[in-house]
């Protein structure tokens, strides 16, 4: 656990010293830009994994950053940070988003659901033992981002909402492959591991989602 | 991504009179496309008002039989709600050819109508652009033109209005409600709304600054066959390169509107009593008047070929 501390703070640090690049290289960059405004912090709580969590933050920070950097939650993965590839992808409130895409202070009350609240090393969300049993990475680094989306895409089928390839838009959404890799398109894996995603995610939804659902 | 202070608005009004009354405040909702231009300070607001808090997310009747869309209604929810699944199709349709589910769920009605152009030169600071910095120039003409715009361009910019929802709204032609900081309310037909780009890009609505987009409404149902029709360069979460909205009647009659090719969902209503004759005839009106490039002219036989597919479709 020191270890990790320790590296941590390295990449904090590391961190820090190229946003204070940043910050010279603007007013050259700017000219006679007026002397722009410092940082502004705020308090923010939200709930975690069932764990309620209080901070102060830079309002710059996203709700990612919050989670990796501040929580040391670092399960949900940094990729693109522009909501392009889903690596990032945590379920607030019941629903997927792109935790890079989102204030921190934006989520006043919000239960937040990662990785890591989803199942541990010794109980293994049903998702996560469907990953390791079918392959479903190389890698591995888009993967938590994949299982918080998958286990979002399973509720929203459940719920009824439709997907760009559902035939009927008045008839009840039922389960499919195309249903599956439509609704996953905001989840990118770089090793392609797509075939063997959709074998893991199949297999859980075949069961209770299937049975509950026709 | 710049410093910014953070307030949460408790009413329309007051959130209207923040924004008016400072240049560098900005209103944020789903915040997926203004967080983004943030962090590539392409966006760089001092201020920003949260508008989530205002009540705005709810779908409710109107009094001549439509529907009133709360500004701050999920693209998520909206596509999935059931009088607009069975009655606006085209509008459930366009929502869900539109970005990624995670997306969907944050990004909000009025936001998507707000979003920026996705013109690869607006994103790459380095290359001047008229709507960055109004006189600059514009990098994209006589650049990389393939998934720009061929209707209604100018000489100062030929970027595409990206969103999908809009082009939906236009074919139903539905209406923006807005509030201003004096609380005076206005509906703003969506013909109306987005702007050609003219000599000045950086304004893209009719909204003046501070003005808060409360609703949008739609008009009682049309009937018709429902469709939206995306060709984009992947299956599944990509911009369009054309896209058609499309309600046809029993008749051979109906509306078409286009996305992906100009600055604003293109829409000629006049065209469309050729319609009954078929996609070769409506697109005559239709896309009349368009300037190509080299590589953007398959634009105009691609949204031809996609109205045809949308009438034969329609014809069952």
């Amino acid at each position: 656990m020191a270890i990790l501390e320790d590296l941590q703070l390295s990449r904090r640090e590391v961190m820090a010293t190229g946003a204070a690049v940043g910050v010279a290289a603007a007013p050259g960059a700017a000219g006679a830009a007026p002397v722009e405004p410092g940082p502004s912090l705020m308090k923010v709580s939200f709930t975690v994994n069932g764990q309620r969590q209080t901070l102060e933050l830079d309002t710059r920070t996203t709700l990612l950053d919050a989670l990796r950097e501040h929580l040391k939650l670092t399960g949900s993965k940094k990729g693109c940070d522009h909501g392009q590839c889903g690596a990032c992808t945590v379920i607030v409130d019941g629903r997927r988003i792109n935790s890079c895409l989102s204030l921190a202070v934006m989520h006043e009350g919000d239960e937040v659901t990662t990785i890591e609240g989803l199942g541990s090393p010794e109980k293994l969300h049903p998702l996560q033992a469907a990953f390791v049993r079918h392959d479903g990475y190389q890698c591995g680094y888009c993967t938590p981002g994949q299982i918080c989306s998958a286990k979002a895409v399973l509720d929203e089928i459940k719920a009824g909402v439709p997907s760009h390839v559902t035939a009927d838009l008045n008839a009840k959404v039922q389960f499919s492959e195309d249903e599956l890799r439509e609704r996953m398109s905001g989840n990118i894996c770089r090793c392609g591991a797509y075939s063997n995603i959709v074998a893991a995610v199949a297999e859980v939804a075949g069961g209770p989602i299937l049975g509950k659902g026709a | 991504m710049r410093a910014f202070t953070y307030e949460r608005a408790k009413s329309p009004r007051e959130a209207a009179a923040a924004v008016a009354a400072d240049p560098t405040a900005r209103f944020i909702a789903g915040g997926t496309n203004l967080l983004d231009l943030m962090k590539l300070e392409i966006e760089t607001p001092a201020r920003l008002v949260d508008v989530n808090d205002l009540k705005l997310d709810e779908i409710t009747p109107t009094k001549d039989g439509g529907l009133r869309i709360g500004a701050l209604v999920r693209n998520t929810d909206l596509a999935a709600d059931k009088r607009v699944r069975k009655d606006y199709g085209v509008l459930s349709r366009a929502l869900l050819a539109g970005a990624s589910g995670q997306l969907r769920n944050k990004a909000t009605t009025a936001g998507n109508l707000l979003q920026r152009t996705r013109c690869p030169y607006f994103y790459d600071t380095n290359m001047p652009c008229n709507k960055r910095t109004p006189g600059a120039g514009c990098a994209a003409i006589g650049g990389f033109t393939r998934s720009l715009a061929v209707l209604g361009a100018s000489e100062a910019c030929i970027a595409t209005h990206p969103s999908d929802m809009a082009v939906a709204l236009r074919v139903l032609d539905a209406a923006v409600e807005t509030v201003t900081p004096d609380g005076t309310e206005r509906s703003i037909p969506i013909a109306e709304f987005h702007r050609l780009p003219g000599q000045t890009p950086h304004v893209e609505t009719a909204l003046a600054r501070g003005e808060l987009i409360t609703a949008v409404t739609l008009p009682k149902p049309i009937g018709g066959v429902h469709a939206y029709r995306k060709v984009r360069d992947r299956a599944s979460y990509a911009f369009a390169l054309v896209s058609v909205a499309s309600v046809i009647h029993k008749d051979g009659g109906g509306r078409i509107a286009l996305g992906g090719v100009a600055h604003k969902p293109w829409r000629v209503e006049a065209a469309e009593s050729s319609l009954p004759r078929g996609a070769k005839a409506v697109s005559e009106g239709l896309l009349a008047g368009a300037r190509t490039t080299t590589q953007n002219a398959f634009k105009l036989t691609l949204a031809e070929r996609a109205i045809g597919a949308a009438v034969t479709e329609a014809r069952g």
